[in-house]
């Protein structure tokens, strides 16, 4: 038993299936003797080789690329993005090769493209994205973003098993925050498509994801101490696909749904996920569905301007008030 | 303009180690090249073909010449075609009524008419089938090439690239990524002299397309792509260097683009000589054929044996294929992830 960070719990997942699978590799900028800008594969040259942990070019797109050809012929690359910001500039690759390969060609492309994302890092506009919604729209990936330790460990050892191509968001601001104790000795393999209760309650839910779900925990104590007030907390883990009977199950608990997510608001997941309650679950409302996300800017780097754009515990707090009151 | 005399050969013996018999298959495919696209056309005109139509007429010679260059059979050498390169899909094994199917797009085409025309693969005959954005295919190849590599196969890959696509960022950072990587991969770079409507000063300020792949340390050569064994020749030195294990290299065929960029496109915007010299005076398949007879390497009666087989077997693809039917609409759901189940269909379309 022993308490690891999200991060090494991601590291220790990477590692694994390393051990397990020789047709698992690494590829991306500074992986290798450096172990990565945030040391995730520190180690990993030394243990597998340059052969397996690849040192590339600043060439997302040739990363992106090269690890969708390796994995037409049987190997399960995983390419890392140094931060998940410069994803887009593999979005060409990715959703017009990578995604459509399975089904316009019977191809398999079981690649894992995974890198730091999210803010409250003061890391500016090219450093704190979250990118998930360019991708959401996207038939053929997964998008997974675990919130716990244990979660990074069994969803990029779920994700590094998926015959699909997944895309890993891995926040950073959770990387060192938080630690769990992961049982030495246990296989944890975390399914995509499962949503996880993060928190039970009664009087109002909050569907969330990545760091989010730590900030709506921190909410719902609040919320129990000050208001009295039972929050419950639906952790969605995985984007697509969604696990849409889980948001079902809270809605019809508590009647109330909050959506909360670090993303920016316009065209962000939050939007989809209210759809889908209002086609599947509409009779079960008691007020409107609300979301709290960050406001519709580039994300700054003075922290007062960071702080300003992302939703904060105290928001969450404000806006689940103002919906158990509706 | 390439001049061909330069390139011509004279000499008796057949050059490149190439025999007999396959000079004789190397015109079947040239051959069987031109058939089926005439009759595609022919398709196209009558309505049977659902989307757009794109020839290879005038570069054919490098196509075949260049996939011949490979070595064949299950799970060999890998190659990646453009849409102008279905001669080499054809001497990788593809079958014109595959090609016929897949532009017709009935339900029983390599991809069930989700994709059109040579977008369809094969990675156990060696063809993977491109996407329409350009440039995207030398990082995949590359991958493929990393793969051989990784395992130490002494297999090879060739990807095509056309002259407007060694515009895109992909084929840089690919070309890159494979140098570095020192991967067993050749590129074919063909110099058809239009990108849709642009010709090359519009598209690039070098003279030839092999000084791009000399600024990424890759070596690089300029042959004349209608000059069907000079590209064999250049293609196999180049496949069995990275067989050897040296890495990339770039092949640029200088070759000409007879048609449209499809079916619809007039060509308002070539000239009308500068089409005839390249149809009378610089045709791949009769410069071949010139070559072989003049040679003595085979004899006419062989040559019209062939084109006699080649177009019944395209007689028979398209009888056999023109009255199939096209795939049911509700068979586009499944298929897009490698277990879950087709997505059901929206709810309006029970009411």
């Amino acid at each position: 038993m022993a308490d690891v960070t999200y991060l090494e719990a991601l590291r220790q997942g990477l590692w694994e299936e390393m051990e397990r699978d020789e047709h698992v590799f690494i590829l991306g900028e500074d992986v290798g003797a450096y172990g990565g800008a945030f040391k995730v594969t520190d180690g990993f040259t030394k243990r597998f080789g340059e052969q397996r942990v690849i040192d590339t070019p600043i060439s997302e797109a040739a990363i992106v690329g090269a690890a969708a050809g390796a994995a037409h012929m049987g190997m399960r690359p995983v390419a890392e993005m140094q931060f998940i910001d410069f994803i887009s500039c593999a979005y060409d690759m990715l959703t017009n090769y990578v995604a459509t390969a399975r089904y316009r060609a019977g191809l398999a492309t079981p690649i894992v493209v995974r890198g730091p994302c999210g803010g409250y890092v003061r890391g500016g506009p090219f450093h704190s994205q979250n990118p998930e919604a360019a991708f959401f729209h996207t038939p053929g990936l997964k998008i997974v973003y675990p919130a716990t330790a244990r979660d990074a460990k069994g969803l990029i050892k779920a994700s590094i098993r998926d015959d699909d191509p997944v895309i890993y968001l891995e926040h950073k601001w959770l990387y060192r925050r938080i630690k769990e104790t992961l049982p030495d000795g246990e296989e944890i393999l975390t399914p995509i498509g499962e949503a996880r209760l993060a928190r039970e309650g009664k009087d109002l839910s909050i569907v969330t994801y990545g760091a989010t779900v730590w900030k709506s925990l921190d909410a719902a104590d609040q919320l129990a101490k000050d208001d009295g007030l039972a929050v419950e907390v639906l952790d969605l883990r995985t984007l697509l696909p969604m696990d849409d009977a889980a948001i079902m199950r809270t809605v019809q608990k508590t009647n109330k749904v909050l959506i909360v997510h670090e993303d920016t608001r316009t065209g962000g997941v939050a939007g989809e996920i209210a759809a889908r309650i209002n086609e599947q679950a509409f009779a079960w409302l008691d007020g409107p569905i609300m979301r709290v996300t960050a406001h519709d800017v580039p994300l700054p780097y003075a922290p007062t301007l960071e702080d300003f754009v992302l939703p904060q515990t105290d928001d969450i707090v404000k806006a689940a008030r103002w919906l158990a009151a509706y | 303009m390439v001049s061909r005399a330069a390139s011509t050969r004279h000499s008796p013996p057949i050059p490149a180690g190439l025999g007999r018999d396959q000079l004789l298959e190397i015109y079947r495919y040239l051959r069987l090249t031109r058939v089926l696209e005439e009759r595609l056309s022919a398709l196209y005109r009558q309505s049977k073909v659902i989307g757009g139509l794109f020839r290879s007429l005038g570069q054919e010679g490098e196509s075949v010449a260049s996939a011949y260059a490979l070595t064949r059979g299950r799970n060999q050498d890998i190659l990646s075609p453009l849409i102008r390169n279905l001669g080499a899909m054809l001497v990788m094994g593809a079958a014109p009524i595959e090609i016929l199917r897949q532009y017709m797009a009935k339900a029983e085409s390599p991809t069930h008419g989700r994709e059109l025309n040579v977008h369809f693969n094969d990675l156990e005959k060696g063809y993977l089938g491109q996407i329409s954005h350009l440039g995207d295919m030398i990082p995949v190849m590359a991958g493929i090439a990393l793969t051989f590599k990784l395992r130490g196969e002494p297999r090879v890959g060739l990807v095509y690239i056309g002259d407007g696509g060694t515009s895109t960022g992909t084929f840089h950072e690919g070309l890159n990524f494979a140098a570095v990587q020192k991967v067993p991969l050749v590129v074919i770079a063909e110099y058809n002299r239009w990108a849709y409507s642009t010709p090359p000063e519009k598209q690039f300020a070098v003279k030839d397309l092999a000084d791009k792949a000399k600024g990424y340390g890759v070596p690089a050569v300029t042959v004349d792509g209608n000059d069907v064994v000079a590209v064999y020749d250049a293609t196999k030195f180049a496949v069995e260097r990275a067989r050897r294990g040296h890495g990339v290299h770039f092949i640029e065929v200088k070759t000409y683009r007879r048609t449209g960029h499809a079916e619809h496109d007039d060509q308002h915007y070539v000239p009308k000589e500068e089409l005839d010299w390249w149809a009378k005076e610089n045709d791949p398949v009769d410069r071949y054929v010139q070559q072989v007879l003049q040679n003595a390497w085979a004899e006419e009666r062989e040559l019209k044996t062939i084109d006699a087989e080649v177009t019944a077997e395209v007689n028979e693809a398209t009888d056999a294929c023109a009255d199939e039917p096209l795939p049911p609409g509700e068979s586009a759901l499944g298929g897009v992830y490698a277990a879950a189940p087709a997505a059901p269909p929206h709810w309006y379309r029970t009411l």
